[in-house]
């Protein structure tokens, strides 16, 4: 990647490491924040990471690659979980799964071409008796039909940015 | 910035009716070891499941000496079947974080840390405007509620997504930056815990629970439940019913007194515990509730006639393979391999040889693996195997 990215890249993971502090404990946090910002959590950020807390680089990929909400591999601007779990099955998710394959065009663990929107399945959130439920980012919609999924994409589609990143 | 909280159905809970602060000034009025005693007295257990005498633990921690200790607040509700602490958090974040700082007082800790999971991250901004207006009270902060030396502040760090950072070792790794691979114990969080500070790890609800006490006594709690299982609990109740949502009872309800309730009269089985709990069949729906008989953390997932068995495990199964950290041997490959016997045994095509085996590969994973995480997943499976023998039996083999 060119160098100008790269200068921006220190300069946030560098602001991020003043706020948070140098130890080892600011390292989920830090990760968090990138992936906002930058959707991916790529081999040059693990090393700018590493750097900056004076860990091995290995280190940082250990973490970013255990955790389903930070991950290694690129993803969308926006990320759409859909709960796989007892209650929400009970409750319809496989119909509401079937709309956002064909909505979106990708498969589950897929972003699409545009790079806008990644489909994941997400574990229980919390939303058992409101199912079928699902996140786009972190906002939490329940009780979802197949009908709904093509304003909830459309949403997402035309959202260019993240409102919190 | 709005804070955003989503609410569910159910019935009155007690801690609507809990005076906030009340239990606070009563806490900080007695000392150390009387705020522990009330809790022992009080015969309050672990909400998230697992049980442990509160009293016990706090004294265990009180009884270290350390500069530093800390108390946290379990707020990663990942129990399939279980939002009861996502509802506490959105109404009583107060009498949470009440019980934070009674249990500070009492433990000798300075700071109170909210674990919360990522998929809550919506309830930050609601969580820490409560914080903040706590400290604008002097209910947090320098001297709490005026009482010289004792300074006790609380902040909210998230989760990044892994079920394990239920356990509460994994959790405090979680916290320092690590994977979220559970620790060895001995030694214990409350010895050994947080950067190696003492460490308390207690529920959202028990936390709450501890509010209610000071605020109402611990005749008024004992009244509530069982001899064994003192006090209301709320149970998070989903699947096939009329009514889901949260609900209190005392502890020792029976399972068809709850099904009544909730509007799930004609299941034919109800999952206890979530994922890691017990699958029961209908005939012994006057099995209680209890930590003498079925113990769990609330989750009460209804299954209706309706339903395959063997697709419950499977989900379930599922769960358990995404959701292994992979650190130890029974709980990485014990787990697909139990996912491996359900989908046969759907296709009718399991051998009897493959299903013994795998059975007591899973009666080890209950007492090899490293922590609650494989020791609980093969629970649904060998009670669902237990209790639906005759369904399972009669599967004819798809074509």
């Amino acid at each position: 990647m060119a160098a100008p990215q790269t200068e921006a890249l220190r300069a946030d993971i560098g602001g991020l490491v003043d706020r948070l502090g140098p130890g080892r404990a600011s390292l989920v946090p830090i990760l968090q924040d990138i992936k906002r910002r930058y959707h991916e959590i790529d081999a040059e950020t693990m090393q700018v990471v590493a750097e900056a807390l004076d860990i091995h680089p290995v280190e940082v990929y250990s973490v970013a690659s255990f955790y389903a909400f930070l991950g290694s591999r690129p993803q969308g601007v926006h990320v759409i979980r859909l709960c796989g779990t007892l209650s929400c099955d009970f409750a319809g998710k496989d119909a509401v799964a079937e709309a956002l394959r064909r909505e979106l065009g990708v498969e589950f663990g897929e972003t699409t071409a545009d790079g806008q929107v990644t489909l994941e399945w997400a574990s229980c959130i919390g939303m058992c008796d409101q199912g079928p439920a699902l996140l786009v980012d972190d906002d939490v919609h329940t009780r979802v039909t197949p009908d709904d999924v093509r304003a909830i994409v459309a949403a997402c589609r035309a959202d260019q940015r993240r409102a919190d990143a | 910035m709005s804070a955003r909280t989503i609410d569910s159905q159910g019935n009155a809970l007690t801690y609507a009716t809990i005076e906030p602060d009340v239990g606070l000034k009563a806490a900080l009025a007695m000392s150390r070891a009387d705020i522990i005693d009330t809790v022992s007295e009080s015969g309050l257990k672990g909400r998230g499941g697992a049980g442990f005498p509160t009293g016990m633990k706090w004294n265990f921690c009180a009884a270290e000496k350390a500069d530093l200790k800390y108390i946290i607040c379990n707020a990663d509700e990942g129990e399939p079947g279980t939002f009861k602490d996502r509802v506490i958090l959105s109404r009583y974040a107060d009498l949470v974080f009440e019980g934070m700082t009674i249990g500070g007082r009492a433990i000798g800790a300075t700071l109170g840390i909210v674990y919360l999971r990522a998929e809550y991250t919506y309830l930050r901004p609601h969580l820490n405007e409560v914080i903040k207006k706590r400290r604008e009270r002097g209910l947090l902060g320098r001297s709490v509620m005026g009482v010289d030396g004792f300074d006790f502040d609380i902040i909210v760090a998230m989760g990044a997504g892994a079920y394990v950072c239920g356990e509460e070792t994994a959790l405090i790794e979680s916290l320092e930056g690590f994977r979220g691979e559970p620790r060895n114990r001995p030694p214990f969080p409350a010895v050994a815990g947080l950067l190696n500070n003492p460490t308390v790890v207690n529920n959202v609800e028990t936390l709450a629970s501890v509010a209610a006490i000071f605020a109402r006594g611990t005749e008024w709690f004992r009244a509530f439940g069982t001899d064994k299982s003192t006090g209301y609990k709320l149970f998070s109740v989903s699947g096939d019913c009329q009514k889901p949502g949260v609900y209190e009872f005392p502890w020792g309800i029976t399972i068809a007194d709850l099904l009544k309730e909730v509007g799930g009269e004609g299941a034919k089985a109800v999952q206890i515990g979530g994922a890691s709990g017990v699958c029961v069949p209908a005939r012994d729906f006057a099995r209680r509730l209890a930590f003498e008989d079925i113990p769990t953390g609330g989750s009460v997932m209804v299954i209706g006639p309706q339903r395959d068995i063997l697709h419950v495990a499977e989900n379930f199964l599922e769960f358990f393979v995404e959701e292994s950290c992979g650190q130890c041997t029974p709980c990485r490959l014990g787990n697909p391999q139990m996912l491996k016997a359900v989908r046969l045994l759907e296709e009718g095509a399991c051998p009897p040889r493959f299903l013994a085996d795998v059975k007591a590969l899973a009666e080890t994973m209950t007492v090899a693996s490293k922590c609650g995480l494989g020791q609980t997943s093969p629970s649904a499976f060998l009670s669902i195997l237990e209790g639906f023998e005759d369904e399972i039996r009669d599967r004819a083999p798809s074509a």
